[in-house]
This record gives structure tokens, C-alpha cells and sequence, in this order.
């Protein structure tokens, strides 16, 4: 049972006219096995909370705290918040060239697992991973992301979310830019790794479409830096019909 | 042992062409100052193949292919008393790659080394040079493809940290003919290479690939020169370099000459360059000169640029630390020429001594 707590968390910018706050004061607790979905209009800071989380060196941490399990998570390393069990599925995941699947793969599976996996039973575990999400087995040959279609990154980043096996992941926009297959394919995926290893969601999204696959115990409205807003699947239809006006200028 | 006089116009470093060369750690390769050995430490280090032959002929049996206004070259051939000669007879395809491998050599002494590797028609070969240990060495090696010949030539400089290599690697390829290079520089204290290519005939096409990797106080040149003198020849360049540690310089220059008479020419370059720290310098300089419009496509490309934060920041969100990160880009960015060499344990050794240049390091 892990918890994944944030608390009052500002975060800001270099811009070139000085620092601009994008978080301002968010509060938020993940629990094991609980989906929460995040929505909000475009530009309301969703990546940034996902980005601040993960520990991207652009962001600033002006005020707050996130912990994990009461550890300070803000204090840890890219790597180090990996290996205590974090995972961001990324909105525009990057290319590497001239680093292959199987070998970012392999790398990170032996940097989490603190051993390399034995080679018989890994490459099953890989290719198993692929064919879940309908991935071609020649993927693993390609340099990671380079290339990749839209679709094609995201169930990428999916499978590194099963192969992986989290505590806590954070699925930034992972529906954007699948058609309709592909869709509940991933979401399959998702709702597997969640099962499997009793994982806590984090969905931001601006569809109501996922969540017809993955079903939210918690929906949170973000608006201008902050939420705004919480309550159950309900409040998700409530924004698909009315959009975020009543938020934005309120 | 000789010591040569300064009877050719010894180069002051205002030169065009030396300009970024440190000369005072050329050991004397260019102007007479370095003691001459009589050493041939060029040999054949694969099992002999029908078709192939490699001989110390005398250098008035072997009169060069090419001119060259090169300081050093003149010296070698003034100097030179024999010349190594691989021949790959008309129509031998030869499945194996052709090892040379260089003796060790010296540093007290210099040797000024003429090699013609000549590949008759419609042969085909892959031809690799390996170069370890100590030396001082002055270089003309010429190659010499006929028509519908196909060679790949490796060659790599692994030296020893104290090593000097002074080099030109001139390529006449005529009709129908490929030459594909690829040059890895990773060991010296100082080398510069010449590798240049002059297409005698139309339907030529080379592939011009290198990878070098200078850590403290290396200094490591590559001059390309590709002559386009005929019509529909195709050349490419790519060269990717990458610099960490203190005083660690590398200078790439790519001149490519479309004369008027190369009609159809088809022609791009491309030099990367990766500064992982502090205090290296890298110096990229392309350069094309076209004397006709009527091409196929020119173009050049070069950068000199650090290690991509979002890169490193994408892979250590999945765990992997930092060190491993840059270890896994830097390998990333130098396997799309390492593994055109095509035999896996050079690959691995290259790439085992990057990473142990890149520990090295601390980049
Ligand atoms: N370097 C920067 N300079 C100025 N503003 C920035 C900079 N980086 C981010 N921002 C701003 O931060 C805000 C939040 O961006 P973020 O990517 O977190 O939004 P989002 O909620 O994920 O939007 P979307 O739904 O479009 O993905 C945006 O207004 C963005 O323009
Ligand atoms: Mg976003």
C-alpha cells in the first residue's frame, strides 16, 4: 500500500521575463490502487504537476511538498524517484537516436530490478509486453521514439508501464492521438499493470472517452494552476457537457 | 636513420590548411626535423585469400596515383624507399574482411609510410586498418578503385596516448566504382587525417564516415576534400565527434569542390559534433565551392552542440542514472557509424573504449 501525497505545491517557470508560477497550491493524494482523473483546460498546468512530480530539471519548486510513503520526493533524483516506484507516461514522449527499445528497455528494467533480468525469461517478457499492446516485434530493433507515430509512442510508453511495474504512474494525455483500437487497447493495458500490481493512477485527460475504459474513483478539475474542483465519475459528464467556463473565470 | 633537411616549404601555421594544427606536436612529421626510421610496420593480419595480394614493392615500381600539395606527403615520397601494396585482383569478391594491422612502432623515430591499396575491376572488399600502439607516423595511402569496384575501408586509430599520426587517405575512384570509409580516431596525442576523394570518371559514389572522441589534451583533425571533377559522381559525408575533458580539440573541415564540368554532381555533408564538458573546443567547417548549376543536390550541414536534457531527463524517468544516461546517448549518437563497420567485436571494442573514455572523463 503505497500514498503518494502532495501538498500546497507551487511551481514556476524561467521565462525571459524572470520566473512565472504555473502551480499555485496544489493538494493531492494517490493511493494505491485508486484512479483519480485530472481535467482542465489547455495551459492550466496538468503536465506541469506531472513534469514536477517526475523531477524535470525546467521546473522550479517554489513552495510545498510531495512525498512518497513520508518520503520527500522533491529531494530525490530523476532516477532515485523511478526506482521508489514513480512513472510518468509523458504527453510528447522523447526521441533517443541510436538507442534501441530493447536496450532502454533492458536498462531500465535492470536499473529498477537492481539486477539484470536473465536474458530466457526477459525477452519473453518483452515480446509478451508488444503483443499486448499490438506492438509490431520489430519496435524492439528501432531507436526509442524515433520515428514513432503519435499512437505508436503512446502505447510505447504504455508498455514500459507494464514491463516497469510501478507504485504510482502519472498517464499525461495517454489517450490523445489513438484512434478508437487503439484506444481500449491501451486502456487494457493500463487496467492490467493497475491490477496486476495494484498501481495508482493518475489520468490527465480532456476526454471522457478513456474513462469509459478506465474507470476514475475521483475526478479533479485544474484551472488556472490549482484544482479547482473534486468529485466522482459524474463530474466528468458534468465537463464534457458544459466545458470550463464556470472555472476559468471564476 | 636520416635526418631529412628542411628542403620543402615547411608549413608556419598561417596556412589555410594548418591553421588549426598545433604544429610544435607534430614530432617534426612536416618539417624535417624528425628522425627517419626505415621501418615498415604496415602487415597483413588475416588468413591469405586467392585473389589478394599484399607486397613491399620498391618505390620506383609504384609511382604514385595522386598529386598532392601536402608538406608531408612530399616528404614521403622523397623519403620513402618501398611502398605496401594490397591488390585485389579483377573480379575477386572477398567475403572476409582484409586485416592490416600496424606493427608497434616508436616514438623516437619517425616512419614515413607509403601504402596503395589498389582494387581492380568489378573486385570487391572490405579492407581494415588497425592501428594500436606507439608510433610517429607520416601516411600516404592511396587507394585507387577501377571500374565497378567496390571497396569499404576501416581504419582505426586507437593509438597510445603519446602517439603521433600524420595521414592522407586519397581515393581515385573511377567509373561505376564505390568507395565507402569509415575512419574512427579515438587514440594519439595528436592525429590529422586527410581523407579525400577524386572521382575520375562519372557513375563514381563514396561514403565518407567518421567517428572520433577526443578526451584531455587529444587533438584530433579530419580534412575532407572531395573533388568532383566529373559529372554524375555521388558523395556523402558524415562525421560525428564527441569531446570531454580539458584541452581536448578537434577540428573538422569539409571541402567539397563541384567543378564546372561536374554536371549531375549529387553531393551532402554532415558533421556533428558533442561537447560534454567544459574547456574542449570543437572546430567545424564545411565548405562547398560549385562551379555549375546544373547538379543534382548540394547541401551541408554542422553542429556543435551538448547532451539534450530531455533526452537524459526521458530515460532516468525509467531509472537509469544519470552516468548511464549520457554513457547510453553517447553510444546512441556514435552507433549509426559504428555499426556500419559491420563486425560486432571491433563494435564492442570501440564502444567499450568510448564508455571507458567517457568514465575517464567524469562527463
Ligand atoms: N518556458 C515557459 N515560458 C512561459 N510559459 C511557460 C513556459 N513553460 C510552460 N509555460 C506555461 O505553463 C503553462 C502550463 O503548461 P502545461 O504544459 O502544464 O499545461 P497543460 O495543462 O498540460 O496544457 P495541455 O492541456 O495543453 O497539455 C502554459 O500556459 C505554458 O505556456
Ligand atoms: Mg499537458
Amino acid at each position: 500500500m503505497s500514498t503518494l501525497e502532495i501538498r500546497g505545491l507551487k511551481v514556476s517557470v524561467d521565462t525571459e521575463n524572470g520566473a512565472v508560477e504555473i502551480l499555485k497550491g496544489v493538494d493531492l493524494t494517490i493511493k494505491s490502487g485508486e484512479t483519480h482523473a485530472i481535467m482542465g483546460p489547455n495551459g492550466s498546468g496538468k503536465s506541469t504537476l506531472a513534469y514536477s512530480i517526475a523531477g524535470h530539471p525546467k521546473y522550479n519548486i517554489t513552495g510545498g511538498t510531495v512525498t512518497l510513503d513520508g518520503v520527500d520526493v522533491l529531494e530525490m533524483t530523476v532516477d532515485e524517484r523511478a526506482k521508489a516506484g514513480l512513472f510518468l507516461a509523458m504527453q510528447y514522449p522523447v526521441e533517443v537516436p541510436g538507442v534501441s527499445v530493447s536496450n532502454f528497455l533492458r536498462t531500465a528494467a535492470t536499473a529498477l530490478r537492481g539486477e539484470a533480468p536473465k536474458l530466457r525469461t526477459w525477452v519473453g517478457e518483452v515480446k509478451a509486453a508488444m503483443e499486448a499492446l499490438s506492438m509490431d516485434p520489430s519496435f524492439a530493433q528501432r531507436n526509442v521514439n524515433e520515428g514513432f507515430s503519435g499512437g505508436e509512442k503512446k502505447r510505447h510508453e504504455i508498455m514500459q508501464l507494464e514491463l516497469l511495474k510501478p507504485k504510482i504512474a502519472i498517464l499525461d494525455e495517454t489517450d490523445s492521438g489513438l484512434d478508437v483500437d487503439a484506444l481500449r487497447i491501451v486502456s487494457e493495458g493500463v487496467n492490467r499493470a493497475k491490477e496486476g500490481n495494484n498501481i495508482g493512477v493518475v489520468l490527465i485527460t480532456h476526454y471522457t472517452r478513456i474513462l469509459r475504459y478506465i474507470k476514475p474513483d475521483f475526478v479533479h478539475v485544474f484551472a488556472n494552476g490549482k484544482i479547482v474542483e473534486e468529485g466522482g465519475p459524474e463530474l466528468a459528464d458534468k465537463l464534457e457537457a458544459n466545458g470550463y467556463a464556470e472555472y476559468v473565470t471564476a | 636513420m636520416t635526418t631529412l633537411a628542411t628542403n620543402y616549404l615547411t608549413p608556419t601555421g598561417r596556412e589555410e590548411a594548418w591553421r588549426f594544427t598545433p604544429l610544435k606536436r607534430l614530432g617534426g612529421l612536416h618539417d624535417g626535423s624528425a628522425i627517419v626510421s626505415d621501418r615498415h610496420s604496415l602487415t597483413l593480419n588475416s588468413n591469405p585469400v586467392n585473389g589478394v595480394s599484399f607486397a613491399l614493392l620498391t618505390a620506383a615500381e609504384v609511382n604514385p596515383i595522386s598529386e598532392s600539395d601536402d608538406v608531408i606527403v612530399a616528404r614521403i615520397r622523397d623519403l620513402a624507399k618501398e611502398v605496401s601494396v594490397l591488390t585485389i585482383s579483377a573480379n575477386t569478391e572477398v567475403a572476409e574482411p582484409i586485416l592490416l594491422k600496424r606493427a608497434p612502432g616508436s616514438l623516437d623515430s619517425a616512419e614515413f609510410s607509403r601504402v596503395l591499396i589498389r582494387v581492380e575491376n568489378h573486385a570487391r572488399a572490405t579492407v581494415i586498418i588497425e592501428n594500436t600502439g606507439d608510433t610517429h607516423l607520416a601516411e600516404d595511402l592511396e587507394i585507387s578503385l577501377a571500374p565497378g569496384a567496390n571497396l569499404t575501408l576501416v581504419s582505426l586509430q586507437e593509438w597510445e596516448s603519446k602517439s603521433i599520426h600524420a595521414g592522407r587517405q586519397h581515393a581515385v575512384i573511377d567509373r561505376d566504382a564505390t568507395f565507402k570509409s569509415i575512419v574512427v580516431t579515438i587514440g594519439g596525442s595528436l592525429v590529422r587525417l586527410l581523407p579525400t576523394v577524386e572521382f575520375a570518371a562519372p557513375g563514381a559514389s563514396c561514403d565518407l564516415l567518421g567517428v572520433y572522441f577526443a578526451t584531455s589534451g587529444q587533438f584530433f583533425e579530419h580534412r575532407m576534400f572531395v573533388d568532383h571533377k566529373v559529372p554524375n559522381a555521388k558523395s556523402r559525408v558524415n562525421y560525428k565527434g564527441a569531446l570531454a575533458g580539458d584541452q581536448a580539440h578537434t577540428v573538422w573541415i569539409g571541402d567539397v569542390f563541384i567543378r564546372a564540368a561536374a554536371e549531375g554532381t549529387d553531393t551532402y555533408e554532415l558533421n556533428r559534433n558533442l561537447l560534454l564538458s567544459d574547456g574542449a573546443r570543437a572546430d567545424s567547417v564545411p565548405n562547398l565551392e560549385i562551379e555549375t548549376g546544373e547538379i543534382v543536390g548540394a547541401g551541408h550541414a554542422s553542429t556543435i552542440g551538448r547532451f539534450d536534457d530531455e533526452q537524459l531527463f526521458y530515460l532516468m524517468s525509467r531509472g537509469i542514472t544519470l552516468a548511464d544516461a549520457r554513457r547510453l546517448v553517447v553510444r546512441g549518437f556514435f552507433n549509426e557509424i559504428v555499426s556500419e563497420i559491420g563486425v560486432d567485436e571491433i563494435q564492442n571494442r570501440l564502444m567499450d573504449r568510448i564508455d571507458a573514455e567517457l568514465a575517464k572523463a567524469g562527463a
